[in-house]
């Protein structure tokens, strides 16, 4: 007997819909998960104070100051790189073998699991440049884990600033680099902003990057020198040896929350960006 | 005023020699991260031989005794029981929110699903963990932290990959194939099994690689699930530890020999990325030249 096709239809577009809806139940769940258990322990004094015994008890201050302080770092280092590149790629050059094997490059580089940014930093920053546990090898190793990303949202944002603008600025006489930096920088701002926050929120989540370059020392950093620890490691730590469930589930609602707030704000941003270029 | 122009024009060749040295560093950055690895990896394999250290059985830092065989395993067992609940969750949900959902929801349900790719992979782990490791335990037996529970959780994980690329593949299929399959009478669904899945199968299959490539690379989350037993699994309920674990469980103390042992397991799992990756370019880049 052949099943009609109205009803193999419908019977597909339900499987499908289930799947789809058991995804986001799985989502819900993970997010709800972590801030029942987490968000009754986050209080004023466990955001602002420091850890006692290891984090048994007190708060988080000093993961918060490293959470905040490492991104920041990564971003100031990999932003002028980012940009600089995609501004090459588009307004300097043409398709070249050159402009293909720094895009293969790039694309290499996003491809390049986390683990092996620890090892490489550890091993490159940490060892042989001898800079030690510290913030700064921290912020280099992910400086160069979201440079692919920096570059692709910049050069997308940077290709969609109409040409004609391009050559209004040329035709009074303004140079390349005046064009660059007076017309098309400014309009593709809110695009590279959204390459920019991607890449905070991938920082605030990374572990195994950070723990092998910017160690994992509960004690305020006073220069970039000093050990942090993030918000991402500490909970590592603490659930994966025990130490409190209690402050750990309270630190995974902080962190979840730091992160949902960034991508939601990237998010924002990127649809306020092509509403605007619809226009 | 003509000197000025001078300077304007040095101006500008100082800028675009400085724009090119910038624009390398992705991929000096690249070339870097290949060279100290191998630099720390590479005399030990030579040292050990590749034989022994891919397919003996027998990790014992502190004896000398350094084979990868069962972290290889792991890592492919993990990874394809991770592509197994990953893979048509997300092709799933591709086709449903490209084809038969309201845009309404669409809206809605992509950006959250998006999210999801945002939450880091230590809260999977916990997750994994607390929630997933037990069930596992009570309803399949076995130690609960295991082969399953990690393809579970690393399936999640991978999801929004799979399900972003697979929806910008459909997405891309020209509507006038749609409409040509409906004007032959085609249900909706016969139109999308039969002609909008076979224009985007490319696009889909470099999702699933670019999928894998995620699992296989991912450290945090499978460290806390997987159970991290160093032995050959024989079923899907045996702890297991993968090449990244590994990595990750012992760079912390290890020096010497050992060490190097470790950057060599990060050089096999460099060229198995690589090796993924660029399958993936291929595929992608072959989609392009047909249309």
């Amino acid at each position: 007997m052949r099943i009609s096709p109205k009803l193999t239809q419908r019977i597909a577009v339900t499987l499908l819909g289930t799947a789809t809806g058991a995804t986001l139940l799985v989502l819900l769940f993970i997010i709800g998960f972590v801030l029942e258990k987490g968000l009754p322990v986050v209080s004023f004094s466990f955001l602002f104070s420091m850890p006692k015994d290891m984090g048994r008890a007190g708060g988080i201050l000093p993961t918060l100051v490293g959470t905040l302080l490492l991104p920041l770092l990564a971003i100031a280092i990999a932003l002028p790189l980012g940009v600089g590149t995609a501004v090459y790629l588009t307004e300097y050059t043409r398709e070249t073998r050159l402009t293909r094997v720094i895009r293969f490059g790039t694309d290499c580089l996003a491809g390049i699991p986390s683990i092996i940014f620890g090892l490489f930093g550890f091993i490159f920053f940490v060892t042989t440049l001898k800079m030690g546990w510290s913030l700064l090898s921290g912020g280099l190793t992910l400086a160069i884990m979201v440079l692919p990303t920096i570059i692709r949202t910049s050069e997308e944002a940077i290709r969609a600033v109409p040409r004609a603008w391009r050559e209004v600025s040329f035709s009074l006489g303004a140079t390349r680099w005046e064009t660059v930096t007076k017309v098309v920088l400014p309009n593709a701002l809110p695009g590279i902003v959204t390459g920019v926050m991607l890449s905070v929120g991938r920082s605030i989540g990374e572990t195994a990057a950070v723990i092998f370059t910017a160690g994992s020392s509960l004690r305020m950093p006073h220069s970039v020198f000093d050990s942090v620890r993030t918000m991402a490691v500490h909970f590592y730590i603490m659930a994966r040896e025990g130490i409190s469930n209690e402050n750990a589930y309270g630190t995974a609602a902080v962190l979840v929350i730091s992160i949902l707030a960034v991508n939601t704000l990237t998010y924002w941003l990127m649809h306020r960006f092509i509403a605007r270029r619809a226009r | 005023m003509r000197s000025s122009l001078i300077v304007k024009i040095t101006r500008e060749q100082v800028v675009e020699k400085l724009l090119l040295a910038v624009a390398c560093s992705a991929i000096m950055s690249l070339l870097l991260i290949a060279v100290f690895i191998v630099k720390e990896g590479a005399p030990f394999l030579v040292k050990v031989g590749p034989r022994d250290f891919l397919f003996s059985s027998d990790w014992r830092p502190q004896a000398g005794h350094f084979g990868i065989y069962p972290m290889i395993v792991a890592s492919l067992w993990v990874t394809l029981g991770a592509l197994l609940m990953g893979g048509p969750l997300g092709i799933a949900g591709a086709i449903f929110l490209t084809e038969f959902a309201p845009p309404a929801l669409m809206r809605v349900v992509k950006p959250a699903i998006e999210l999801l790719a945002g939450i880091p992979s230590v809260v999977f782990g916990f997750i994994g963990v607390m929630v997933l490791a037990p069930l596992v335990r009570a309803y399949a037996g076995g130690p609960g932290l295991s082969v399953l529970a990690a393809a579970v959780i690393l399936g999640i994980m991978i999801l929004p990959t799979v399900l972003s690329i697979a929806a910008d593949a459909i997405a891309s299929v020209p509507q006038s194939f749609r409409e040509g399959a409906l004007a032959l009478g085609a249900t909706r669904w016969q139109a999308v099994h039969m002609v909008v899945l076979k224009a985007a199968r490319s696009g889909i299959l470099a999702g699933l690689i670019l999928g894998m490539g995620r699992a296989i690379g991912e450290t945090m989350a499978v460290i806390m699930v997987a159970g991290n037993a160093v032995k050959v699994p024989h079923s899907p309920l045996d702890s297991v530890r993968t090449l990244t674990a590994n990595i990750a469980l012992e760079m912390g103390y290890a020096t010497g020999m050992h060490r190097q042992a470790l950057f060599a397991t990060g050089i096999v799992l460099f060229i198995g990325i690589m090796l993924l990756n660029g399958s993936a370019m291929l595929v992608m880049q072959r989609r392009k030249g047909k249309t």
